[in-house]
């Protein structure tokens, strides 16, 4: 098994004027696609949801502090789990469950730091 | 055998290396002992056994090594899987065969790892064939090898329910080879020759290989029905000819009964998907003695059944240029003017060439230049270039003979 990182990408906009109610539909998705990753004969190993870019602090190379996430795309880097899976077809058949509804996810192996990936 | 080696070896590279090491014991034990009976055999063996003798001397560097196979289909220690039987490697060809276009992969270094990894084509050549430098080339090859070790990528074939997805992905990839082959935009002609063959020769491994996916022999009657016009494709000049003016008397009839066979097996397999609906009109093409004896109908009802399970703007103007043989070019226009609209098609130069030729049918000589030059502006392909050229200078000449308008 190896572990992977699921990245989510979505359009903060998707959310910003969202009922309660959608926003409870959102949460119960992610609840059921931390079960589906087990059921699929996967496991959770990590993950969090992250506030939006308007809150992000960005230290670039000499230290200097600026408002604002460190790139500027439309569709934002919201959150993300870690899942472990058998290669990357079932990481990809997992991913594909994870909900992300304003935008989409990104698979990336996790690397284990003995190698160099690079 | 590279394919067969890497199963062993576990990683690309060190199966690569392995396969050059068992050309040198061959080149000296051949010398000595002079060629065995089966030397393909013989070397595929000869590479494991150099893969085996790796794996055991590095079994704990192994473990850091990338994998590509659950190791559990072999195990170095137990000697019957030293001596598989030979009917081992075509599945493992296949293996290769899915890893190297596997979705996950960009499309153009889907084509050129199965290039490289399967057909053993060197990197230069690889390079030549898709018109880019060396350095480029080895790089998309490096940066997608690399992907298929520390993504883990896996080394082997899909399971039924994604089978005719994956299946699909590596059709495409053996059709693009073809086609870069047979279209030959510029370039070294040899190489592209080689290509054809190539993709011909990978066609046919998949058919045998999967029979029962109807579409691997759909795509195998495509190649052999499109490839028997290969010597009558150009003049002797090598300016484009096209199948109007081709001299069916060249096609090659033996590759053309092949790939009519290949073509009705899968049509008789149920419901037939876009390669066999593809070969069955390169089949109608194939079997009509002229342009004009071409059962038209037929091919405007096939590209209808094409376009229900593969709807593309391509797929449409080509429809549209058989409903013009079929019901006449003034037909056709009004279709081409609704393609005009598609941002896809906006470079295609076969649209406005299109529309020249039925400008041209319909005696509109200014109409057809006008749209003759706009796809000379977007062709990249010298031989389509100078067909082109020759076709507005026909036009402009009755343009030119005509009394102005007006």
């Amino acid at each position: 098994m190896s572990q992977y990182a699921i990245l989510i990408y979505e359009d903060p906009a998707f959310y910003a004027n969202m009922s309660p109610e959608a926003w409870g539909a959102v949460v119960d998705a992610h609840t059921t696609f931390t079960q589906q990753v087990f059921e699929l004969g996967g496991s959770l190993t990590g993950g969090g949801a992250l506030a939006p870019t308007t809150t992000a602090t960005t230290i670039k190379g000499a230290g200097t502090v600026t408002d604002g996430p460190f790139v500027e795309t439309k569709e934002a880097f919201g959150g993300y789990y870690v899942v472990e899976a058998r290669d990357l077809d079932h990481a990809v058949e997992i991913a594909k469950l994870c909900p992300a509804p304003g935008g989409g996810v990104e698979v990336r192996p996790v690397v284990d730091p003995t190698t160099n990936p690079f | 055998m590279l394919s067969a080696t890497v199963r062993v070896a576990g990683d690309l590279d060190v199966a690569e290396e392995c396969a050059q090491e068992a050309y040198v014991s061959a080149l000296r034990a051949w010398t000595r002992d002079g060629v065995p009976e089966r030397p393909g055999a013989w070397l595929t063996t000869a590479a494991r056994n150099h893969a085996m003798d790796r794996l055991r001397r590095e079994v704990t560097l192994r473990r850091k090594l990338p994998l590509l196979v659950e190791p559990a289909t072999v195990d170095p220690h137990d000697p019957a899987d030293l001596d598989w039987p030979d009917a081992a490697v075509p599945d493992d060809r296949l293996r290769l065969v899915f890893t190297c276009c596997h979705p996950t992969l960009a499309p153009e270094a889907r084509v050129a790892l199965t290039l490289r990894l399967v057909c053993g084509v060197p990197t230069p050549d690889v390079a030549r064939a898709f018109l880019v430098s060396e350095p480029t080339m080895a790089a998309r090859i490096t940066r997608a090898k690399k992907k298929i070790s520390e993504a883990r990528i896996p080394y082997r074939v899909p399971g039924r329910a994604e089978l005719p997805e994956r299946l699909d992905s590596v059709l495409t990839a053996v059709h693009l080879l073809f086609s870069t082959g047979h279209t030959a935009g510029e370039g070294d002609a040899l190489v592209r020759e080689e290509l054809c063959d190539r993709a011909l020769h990978l066609a046919r491994t998949l058919a045998a290989l999967l029979p029962e996916q109807a579409e691997t022999r759909g795509l195998l009657g495509l190649l052999l029905l499109t490839d028997a016009r290969r010597a009558t494709r150009t003049d002797e000049q090598g300016r484009l000819l096209l199948l109007a003016d081709q001299d069916r008397t060249r096609w090659d009839q033996r590759a053309i009964l092949e790939g009519l066979t290949v073509t009705a097996g899968a049509l008789a397999s149920g419901p037939p998907g876009r390669f066999t609906l593809q070969a069955a009109i390169a089949g109608v093409h194939a079997m009509a003695p002229s342009l004009e004896q071409t059962d038209w109908p037929r091919v405007v009802h096939l590209y209808d059944r094409l376009l229900a399970v593969w709807n593309t703007p391509v797929v449409a103007l080509n429809r549209a240029a058989a409903v013009a043989f079929a019901d006449g070019p003034a037909a056709a226009l009004p279709l081409l003017d609704e393609l005009a609209t598609d941002p896809r098609l906006a470079a295609y130069p076969y649209l406005p060439a299109t529309r020249a030729d039925l400008l041209r049918r319909l005696g509109d000589a200014a109409g057809a230049a006008q749209s003759y030059r706009r796809a000379m502006e977007l062709t990249a392909n010298a031989a389509e270039r100078a067909f082109l050229e020759q076709r507005l200078a026909e036009v402009s000449r009755a343009a030119g003979a005509e009394p102005a308008p007006g």
